[in-house]
């Protein structure tokens, strides 16, 4: 299987909480606008709102991973 | 990349050095071309003079990387803009640290939750300055705009009610502030010139005009409430130290300044770039105004200009960015070499001034095909040159001092169009080619005269 896992440039990210509000399973921005990744590995099912959140950063500083898995080669 | 390594090179010097203030001058009359040409004689890495201080110029994706990424021990930003201490005043310092600016974004309702409440703020803020149109008629884009973004920006950072209390005359103090940041101020920021003292007389007249608020507050005031509609300047208001106010109306006019004028000239001078940009290209114009009716369309009460500028308005979007890179608002971001650092190879010496600049790097040719074109469709996928160019896509700065305020100004420019182009239609009052900026000053204004025509739009 392919896994996939959440990123994040902590040169870029300034806590704005668009991810939290896409992925709030995925992303949690403290008060202090502190992001902590809440699932570096999430499920599949919540890949879309993961996406989103990427896609919507305003600091573009979140990417997703594709970790290919050997075994399957 | 703080080193001591003797083996680096020192950065070269750009040519142009008249032997007084260095490159000063050239500053203040073409500082574009000065800094292009740093870029074309020494590459990445180039040195100019203002005075008696260097400011190693940085450009290119690789140094640009290491200036945004640089921490603040290495490259500082509170004592990089002489020129804003006396428009905000002994004490408020320009920039904070990351952590502070981290702290604002949350204190000052610039995160996304808050966004729609303050896009409803702004389409009515746009609305009731268009109410005031006839038919037809003519605008200057510089007032006009700079008059709306003094609203928008008070309503949603310090409140509706302060918001209420203001008019032209706020806007007009503004202005002068912002035109009070000459480049000399690198030399002595209380030179005796003109545009200084107009600046300190709009300081105190901002402050004459906070104090008028304040007493007025004072006097409704009842004992004892703390009613539902208390703004910041309340807030501020109600902080005692032994029963004695914590801060005067001077200190406030200078949180309030320091808090408005990041969004401010940035926010107008984008609002107006925009409109000029589009009427010189009227095929995506018309794409953007198609693209609003139909999101008018879509939506049930159809007048929803709040709900439709959180979402994605493409060519709108486009519009914005290719104008925020043709005529970014900020041409020269600037910090303090803290301590010895090497930068590409080239050995910084603590103390310099490091700058990097959003009016080079967002035209190179490397990264923008066709550079001087306003081409829209550079920012649709699969092109995204925005996204693909993170470092070199600068208007906002990037990285960890990258404009907190960015999305909340995107956000406000779709307001702003949605109001304007679903009702109006404009054209230019002048040549098309005409509209410049003004570089005279470090906060970069549209230059008059820059006027447009507006007509009420008759619907298809």
């Amino acid at each position: 299987m392919t896994a996939w896992r959440v990123v994040v440039d902590r040169d870029r990210c300034q806590g704005h909480g668009v991810c939290e509000s896409e992925a709030p399973d995925v992303f949690s921005v403290s008060k202090q606008a502190v992001l902590t990744v809440l699932d570096e590995h999430p499920p599949d099912t919540l890949r879309a709102q993961v996406d989103l959140a990427v896609k919507y950063c305003p600091t573009h500083a979140l990417t997703v991973v594709e970790d290919h898995d050997p075994e399957e080669e | 990349m703080t080193v001591a390594d003797t083996d680096l090179r020192e950065p070269p010097r750009a040519s142009g050095d008249d032997g007084g203030t260095g490159h000063l001058e050239e500053l203040r009359a073409d500082p574009i071309g000065l800094m292009e040409r740093v870029r074309a004689e020494c590459g990445d890495v180039g040195v100019f003079r203002l005075a008696d201080r260097d400011v190693v110029l940085l450009t290119g994706p690789e140094a640009n990387e290491v200036f945004f990424r640089a921490p603040e021990e290495d490259l500082d930003q509170a004592e990089a803009y002489p020129f804003m201490t006396p428009i905000f005043g002994e004490g408020v310092v320009f920039d904070a640290s990351p952590e502070e600016r981290r702290k604002a974004l949350h204190n000052q309702a610039l995160r996304d939750k808050f966004m729609r409440g303050h896009a409803e703020t702004i389409a009515t803020e746009v609305e009731e300055m268009v109410a005031q149109w006839g038919e037809t008629g003519t605008i200057d884009l510089l007032d006009w705009f700079a008059e709306l973004t003094i609203y928008t920006s008070s309503a949603c950072l310090i409140g509706r009610k302060f918001r209420e209390s203001l008019d032209r005359r706020f806007a007009e103090l503004y202005h002068d502030l912002e035109q009070g940041t000459d480049a000399v101020a690198f030399v002595d920021p209380y030179a005796p010139i003109e545009s200084f003292r107009r600046r300190d007389a709009a300081r105190a007249g901002l402050v004459e005009l906070v104090q008028e608020i304040m007493n007025g507050r004072r006097e409704a005031a009842v004992p004892g409430d703390t009613g539902g509609d208390r703004d910041l300047l309340d807030v501020l208001m109600s902080i005692e130290d032994a029963g004695v106010p914590r801060f005067s109306a001077d200190e406030v006019t200078g949180m309030f300044i320091s808090m408005m004028f990041a969004g401010h000239h940035t926010t107008s001078g984008t609002a107006a770039w925009t409109l000029i940009e589009l009427l010189r290209h009227p095929d995506w114009l018309e794409q953007v105004v198609n693209e609003l009716d139909a999101l008018a369309q879509d939506d049930a009460d159809g007048q929803d200009v709040s709900y439709q500028a959180l979402r994605e308005i493409p060519h709108l979007e486009a519009a914005i960015k290719e104008a925020l890179r043709l005529h970014p608002p900020l041409i020269l971001l600037l910090r303090v070499a803290k301590t010895d650092l090497e930068i590409a190879g080239h050995h910084i010496e603590a103390g310099k001034l490091v700058g990097a600049s959003p009016a080079v790097s967002n035209r190179l040719p490397e990264a923008f095909p066709d550079p001087d074109a306003f081409d829209a469709a550079r920012y649709l996928e699969p092109r995204e040159e925005d996204v693909a160019n993170p470092w070199t896509w600068i208007p906002f700065g990037a990285g960890r001092h990258r404009c907190v305020g960015a999305a909340f100004a995107m956000m406000q420019l779709k307001a702003i169009f949605a109001v304007l182009l679903r009702g109006w239609e404009f054209d230019g009052a002048q040549p098309l080619d005409s509209y410049r900026n003004d570089h005279s000053k470090m906060v970069v204004q549209l230059a008059q005269p820059c006027d447009v025509r507006y007509r009420r739009r008759v619907p298809a």
